[in-house]
Order: C-alpha cells, then structure tokens, then sequence
C-alpha cells in the first residue's frame, strides 16, 4: 500500500531546473537592459531584457526574421557597419556599457569575437589564418605565433587533422575544418565571449556534432552565444535557450525546462511544430 | 489543454501518430478494464469458464503494450518531440507499463475463480471483495478517461479513490485474519484469498500512478511521491 503522506517530497524541489541551473546563481557575463534596435523606421528589437552567464552556452531560438541573429550582433556592435541603425537601451560586458562613447571598438570585438554561418577563412594559409589576429596586434615573435598556433588549433580540436599542413592554403579544408579554423581565429586572440551564429548549417552531422562537441570543451574558457535555427541542436548544446518572435524574448529558461515544460505557448508552439 | 491540442502539428502525420498512440492506449486499457471485471466475476461467482477466458486472454494486453511501446520508440527517433509532445510519449510509454502489470493482477485474481472451494467462498468476505474490485474498475476507467480528456482535475479525483480501496483491502484483511485465527486449517486457502485483494489493491495503486501520469503530461508538474493535497495544488496551477 502506498502510504503517500510518509513517502511526500516537498513539491518545489520537484520542480527546480533538472540539472539544477539558475541564473540567480551564475556569474553574469553580459546583459541587456531595455533594449531596442530600429533598422530606419521599423522596430526590429523591442525593449529586450538578458542576463547572459559566464562559462555557459546561451542559446537564440526562433522563426527566420524574429531578431535573434540582430541581438547576437548588438553584442559585439557589429549593428554599428549598417547605417539605418538605431539602438536604445545598455549592453554591458562585465558590467561596463559596451555602447559607451569612450569604447575601443576593435578592442571590443577581441573580446566578443564572432563565428558566421558560412566559414569565412582569408585566402591565406592556415598559420596564417590563425595568426592573423596576433599579426594586426603586431606580434612578430616567431615563436611566440608558433605557440598561440599550435594552442588555437588544438582548442579548436583541429590541430591533428592539420599539423603536417600548416602552411597549405586554408581553402583546402572540408567545410566544417574551416570553420573549426574560424573558431581557432577567433580564440587565438584570447576573446572572452564567443557569438556563433548559425555556426552549423552549412555543415553535414558529423562536422555540425564535431563543432557541438567544441562548443562544450570551449565553454570552460568562454562564454558563448549562438544564434540556431535547429531547435535539437539548442536542446543538445546550451545551458540557456532564449526563444525570440517577432522582436520579443518570449521565454528564457534554462534549456532542460525550455525544452519539456515551456511556461509560454508561443514558445510551445514554437518548439513543437505548432501552427502559432 | 484539449483533445485538439495534438491536431495543431504543422505535420499532419505527427498528428496522426500522436493521435494513434492515444487511441492505443485507450484500447489496451478497454482490455484491461474488461479483464478487471471478469477476473473479479470469475473469482466472486466461482465462474470457471469466465476465470480460464481471463488466464487466456492476459497475452492480448501483453502484446498491445509491446506495440505500443514500438510506436513510441519510432516516434522519439524520428520526431524527437518536445514540451507537450514528449511528455505525452513519456506518459505513454509509463501508463502501458502499469496497464501491463494491472493486466497480470487481473490474471491472479482470475485464477481465484478456479482454486477456490464454494466453502471458502461462502466463509470469506466476498461482498466486499466484489466491492472492491467494482472500486478497481472504476479508478481505472476514471484514470484513462481523464488521460484521455486531459484533465486533470478529474485525474486529481480519481487518485484520491485510492483510500477507499486501501481502507477496504484493510477491512477485508483484518476479516480474515479473524477467520485464520478461528479456524488455522483455512491459512493456506484463505492467504490465496489475501494474495487476490492485494492485487486488486495495487491495481488502484497503478491507476493513481496513470492519474499521476496525466497531470505530468497536461501540467508539466511531477507529482509522484507527493500527498493528495500537492497533487491538487500542482495540477490547479496555470499553464500557458
């Protein structure tokens, strides 16, 4: 016989997040704070609200058009190159407003280094691709970019498949070695955020299961921010989904909540294949 | 939450496969029920006929959930559901697991109709055996109804049944224990009699872990292991 009234548990600790995420209880890395974006007339951001944690991968759901890849790039001001654009609101990194007049902007974009959809490495070799980075820092020791090298390619798990080939044009690699060799690029200039958007789909599974393995590994040194349109690979990858329609940030929840108990129907409807 | 929740799919044959699980679990259940309320006649009125068809029929429930529980694996593989959608194939896969074992206490009790002497039969606390297994029947219609409407106030009344079927099975029991004492030579048949109504008990018990079920699925709350009270307190929360 069950005897449910011995055997109850306290129903909250039921329902905290499965893996115990909070972000109460996470370091912040970046935030937003109200923030809009315009392109011209046209709102495409409306008074968006983010505590993004350190050390985690944060993930940006939502149908094409919803936004997510124009909040990704407000983080690192690449919103800056288009001229109709208008933003409202603070983005801080560490706490410091990164829209801020007195804002290096290249020093910036070290810091908050970005991955695109398709890999995009310079017609270079790939040394030179990884060391390109150092080389505009001005860095000439040999051994030196010897070391940040070997050291990027390796985090990038890429330095096995192309260490007799160092030298070899970049263009020779598979789709997804290239963008390994993007990332590489990327972390070769000790960034502390790393945003990829769409990093994956122009890539095959295996190469798309490779980056997501990466993704894991790098989260111990950076914080990342990804843009995806495949639902399953926000689900299998990030500790924090953000579910974006139309401007709005609909729903933020740790991934495992997100994904089987959604507290928003658009959302719901959204990740099942609901007509909204 | 409603029946027309799992009809909203951009892919109409997600739908149709949904629908279908849900559909197969209603029918299994049927099977169950039915089972049930053979088992009990079976046992009560001494029905040898009735008791052997039950021994005979245990394998179609068998066999529902062992298909059931391939649609479900197809539908995890190639739909990868999620929210609403994977709790309902979880439910699934958890309610056909106890529709199984309910089916095999269905059986033990069944077999009763053919051990048992009519002078056991007249001796025992038969009325409330039959009671109890009428109380079996209706949880366990009550807790597939409720799945099948979604809802979860009803699956929150039919849990709470369970005490009248855990206080009936204490009835019976301490009636025969009277008796044992009385008469040591009716141990052995009359602990067949025990071993019959504890199945019928922990039917009840299955089918508050199906109501259980119901409110994971609509609410997204896991209410195992809790009291009667924060059963109704989760499953009246908001959702969407």
């Amino acid at each position: 016989m069950s005897d449910t009234q011995t055997h109850a548990v306290n129903v909250a600790q039921n329902n905290q997040a499965p893996r115990g995420l909070n972000l109460d209880r996470e370091d912040i890395c970046l935030t937003a704070e109200d923030l809009s974006l315009y392109y011209g007339e046209d709102q495409a951001l409306k008074g968006l609200d983010i505590r993004i944690p350190k050390n985690r991968i944060t993930a940006f759901i939502g149908p094409s058009g919803c936004g997510k890849s124009t909040f990704l790039r407000c983080f690192n001001r690449m919103n800056d190159l288009i001229d109709s654009v208008r933003i409202e609101g603070t983005i801080r990194l560490d706490g410091a407003d990164i829209y801020d007049k007195t804002v290096d902007i290249p020093e910036l974009r070290r810091r908050v280094g970005m991955v695109f959809q398709k890999p995009n490495p310079f017609p270079k070799s790939i040394y030179e691709n990884v060391a390109y980075g150092l080389r505009l820092q001005g860095v000439k020791n040999r051994r030196r970019l010897d070391e940040v090298v070997e050291k990027s390619l390796k985090r990038a798990a890429l330095w096995d498949e192309v260490k007799d080939r160092l030298h070899e044009n970049a263009f020779g690699l598979s789709g997804g070695q290239q963008q390994r060799l993007v990332i590489a690029r990327a972390i070769a200039i000790d960034p502390e955020v790393l945003l990829l958007d769409e990093p994956c789909s122009a890539l095959d599974p295996l190469a798309t299961l490779k980056i997501e393995e990466l993704m894991i590994e790098l989260k111990k040194d950076y914080t990342l921010v990804i843009v995806t349109h495949n639902m399953q690979q926000a689900a299998r990858v990030s500790d924090y989904t953000a579910f974006m329609y139309m401007g709005e940030l609909i729903e933020y929840a740790d991934t495992d909540t997100l994904f089987t108990s959604p507290a928003k129907k658009q959302t719901e409807d959204y990740i099942t294949g609901r007509f909204g | 939450m409603d029946k027309s929740f799992f009809k909203q799919h951009i892919s109409q044959q997600f739908n149709a496969e949904l629908e279908d699980i849900i559909k197969q679990v209603m029918a299994m259940g049927g099977l169950v029920e039915q089972q049930l309320a053979d088992a009990v006649h079976a046992m009560v009125e001494g029905d040898v006929e009735l008791a052997e068809k039950v021994m005979t029929s245990d394998y179609q429930i068998n066999a529902k959930e062992v298909e059931i529980d391939e649609e479900c694996t197809h539908i995890l593989a190639r739909r990868q559901p999620t929210a609403s959608d994977l709790r309902l194939v979880i439910a699934v896969i958890k309610t056909i697991t106890d529709l199984e074992r309910m089916g095999d206490e269905a059986e033990r009790v069944g077999r009763m109709g053919l051990h048992l002497l009519d002078a056991d039969r007249n001796s025992a606390p038969m009325a409330d055996i039959a009671s109890m297994g009428e109380h079996a029947r209706e949880m366990t219609r009550g807790a597939l109804d409720a799945f099948a409407r979604m809802d979860v106030e009803q699956a929150v009344r039919v849990a709470q049944q369970d005490i009248q079927i855990d206080s009936l099975y204490e009835i019976i029991t301490q009636k025969l224990m009277k008796q044992m004492t009385a008469s040591p030579d009716s141990v052995p048949r009359l602990m067949d009699i025990i071993w019959a109504t504890r199945s019928l008990e922990r039917i009840g018990d299955r089918a508050r872990n199906i109501c259980e079920y119901v409110v994971y699925f609509v609410k997204g709350k896991d209410v195992r292991h809790t009291s009667y009270d924060q059963m109704a307190e989760e499953a009246t929360g908001d959702r969407h």
